[in-house]
């Protein structure tokens, strides 16, 4: 299936004077791994605020799996009482560093969705947690643990957790493996990778981890100038004649992580 | 609408239908719960599954297999062969869920007693070596005044003192207004109305300017200065400082707590003369003193040691005030709660130690006899 579940036209975004974003367009295909880069402050964190709704865009339109997300958000009600069409219960958001509800334990912060949007028994609610918990590979015990006593890569897992909560169609991603030692990062990417595969996600992952890139990622979208400057598989990213692709490309970092990944 | 149903030819073979997801979860749990027995279950009618589908399908397996019957799957996708095969890798073996239920035993009062005056016990050995740091900071400081942040001294001078001064101003005036109307209705009554000019400066000056300032700043300020350092806390600006070699009393708890020292005996005083104000309006208004015959009163029968007695109480709030406030910010911990439960009671505990010290202050004042 070649279809685009997420499209974006136009979208312009400033804050102040500085603009972020001039007339931005970019798609997101039905089942991809999308990886989003550009350099800091180029404006990735705010595109995935704004195709989710946190960031309201000074112009241009967001059509997310055939909802205008900007002109046609569904109402509140329609959230909260779960309508299955609705479609912000058909993404899930990881933020960076898990943005766990701290006063709840981790098999809480994954009930929660489940709880405010479904009509489940306790029993069913945390036996669907407990399975989101062992898919995303912690320990069972950690479901009974709170965020400030998990590590930095625990935090990301259980923030991966509650945002498959409530089985998205679209994953949003925010710098998944920054943070991360190299060993619990190429774990974090095969599990993006696998969970991808079995439930059939689309990804759209913000990252700077090159070997991210390379590892995961169908296409690449490179964020500069202001808008998405290209698009393409890493092949592809390979033989863009741009000044900055190509330092991102061919970085002393990116040789590492290509022979890694060749390997 | 999903239309579950079995193959009514054979009762082994169950033939799951329509979408097994997490909105239909509870309907194709209901229609699993009736295929008990089955062998096998067929696939080819499933157009959606999810991993909470996947979920359902695997408690069923796992339920039959603990029955020793093993349920195949038939005509299932690659897509859903593989989802299948995801959750029933990660599905969590079954246990017993612990129900923390509420545990009750004899002494457990005692318990709960002995442990709140330990913790407090301890609490009070903190603060008062809180309380030492930031005297021994305090003396260093007096001797190398060029260590002082002023900037930061006049801005909390402002934030704590100069802003506060309309609140404290109004509070003044209306306990003022107050006083003389409430008193003004009993004086009446043996003719004694003068007094009530002795009635409001006494007990404003002496005891409730001061008192109710201290209560409105450490409202105040009290919870700014644990919400502000606390938040630093969280954000591991405390650590930083440390780390740079900086010292967090020096920079954050000194210029906090020398603002309110500087600023409380002002607030005190304004304070004080709103409320003189509001009772002298009130008294013209209701009993016909006018302001001149309020002032000649006052000036002959309170003495000015009266508002010296209650300002001199003003330092010491401050102090107080503004080390709870600062303490109990520094013992913010890692997560919001914690913010947000020092912040509550670091208002409550500064307002308490306040009023015991005012009443233990009151009981020396009268035994010294001043």
């Amino acid at each position: 299936m070649e279809d685009t579940v997420i499209s974006v036209r136009k979208l312009t975004n400033r804050f102040g004077k500085t603009v972020i974003h001039q007339n931005l367009d970019l798609d997101v295909r039905r089942g991809e791994v999308l990886g989003v880069v550009g350099a800091s402050g180029s404006g990735k964190s705010v595109l995935l605020r704004s195709i989710v709704g946190l960031q309201h865009p000074a112009a241009g339109t967001i059509t997310v799996l055939g909802t205008e997300v900007l002109t046609d958000p569904p109402t509140e009600t329609e959230v909260k009482a779960g309508n299955p069409d609705a479609v912000q219960n058909k993404w899930g958001v990881m933020f960076q560093d898990g943005a766990l509800f701290s006063s709840l334990t981790v098999r809480e912060n994954v009930e929660a969705p489940m709880r405010e949007k479904l009509d489940f028994d306790a029993q069913t609610r945390a036996a669907l947690a407990d399975l989101r918990i062992a898919m995303v590979g912690l320990p069972e015990k950690a479901g009974d643990l709170f965020p400030s006593e998990l590590s930095g890569g625990m935090r990301k897992r259980a923030g991966l957790a509650r945002a498959l909560a409530l089985d998205p169609q679209i994953l949003f991603l925010d710098e998944p493996t920054a943070g991360l030692d190299p060993i619990s990062a190429s774990e974090f990417d095969n599990l993006i990778l696998s969970l991808q595969k079995a439930l059939g996600l689309t990804v759209f992952l913000v990252t700077h981890d090159l070997d991210t890139l390379h590892a995961t990622c169908d296409r690449i979208a490179v964020l500069a100038q202001k808008k998405v400057l290209v698009t393409g598989t890493m092949a592809e990213m390979m033989e863009v004649d741009d000044p900055w692709v190509r330092s991102y490309f061919h970085g002393p970092r990116a040789h590492a992580a290509q022979m890694q990944a060749a390997d | 609408m999903s239309t579950a149903r079995s193959d009514p030819d054979n009762k082994s073979r169950a033939r799951i239908v329509g979408p097994v997801t997490l909105t239909t979860l509870g309907q194709q749990r209901t229609f699993l719960d009736g295929q008990a027995g089955a062998m096998s279950l067929d696939f080819s009618g499933v157009t959606q599954l999810d991993t909470a589908g996947a979920w359902a399908i695997a408690s069923f397996q796992a339920a039959e297999k603990a029955k020793g019957r093993e349920v195949r799957i038939e005509n299932a996708t690659e897509a859903q062969t593989l989802l299948l095969q995801t959750v029933v890798e990660a599905m969590p073996s079954p246990r017993k869920r612990r129900r923390r239920l509420p545990h009750h035993e004899a002494g457990d009062l005692l318990f709960d007693v002995g442990k709140s005056v330990s913790v407090f016990a301890v609490g009070l050995g903190h603060t008062i070596g809180f309380l030492g740091l930031v005297l021994t900071r305090l003396a260093t400081t007096a001797l190398h005044p060029s260590r002082l942040r002023f900037t930061a001294l006049a801005h909390h001078m402002q934030q704590a003192g100069l802003n506060a001064v309309p609140i404290v101003g109004l509070m003044g005036f209306l306990i003022g207004i107050v006083l003389a109307f409430q008193g003004a209705s009993q004086l009446e009554q043996f003719g004694a109305e003068i007094y009530v000019v002795d009635l409001i400066s006494i007990s404003m000056l002496r005891e409730l300017g001061i008192l109710l300032t201290a209560i409105i700043v450490a409202g105040r300020s009290a919870s700014a200065f644990t919400a502000a350092i606390g938040s630093m806390k969280m954000r591991e600006e405390i650590d930083a400082m440390r780390v740079l070699g900086l010292d967090p009393i020096e920079l954050l708890v000194l210029p906090r707590v020398l603002a309110l020292l500087f600023m409380l005996p002002i607030l005190g005083f304004v304070a004080n003369m709103a409320g003189l104000l509001g009772g002298a309006l009130m008294a013209w208004i209701d009993l016909g003193i006018s302001p001149a015959m309020f002032r000649t009163q006052l000036a002959a029968n309170t003495a000015v040691s009266h508002a010296l007695v209650g300002l001199s109480k003003a330092p010491i709030f401050a102090m107080i005030i503004g080390l709870v406030g600062c303490y109990q910010g520094l013992q913010v911990e890692g997560n919001t709660d914690s913010l947000g439960s020092r912040t509550s009671r670091s208002v409550v505990v500064a307002i308490f130690l306040v009023i015991v010290v005012d009443a233990v202050a009151s009981i020396f004042f009268s035994i010294w006899g001043v």
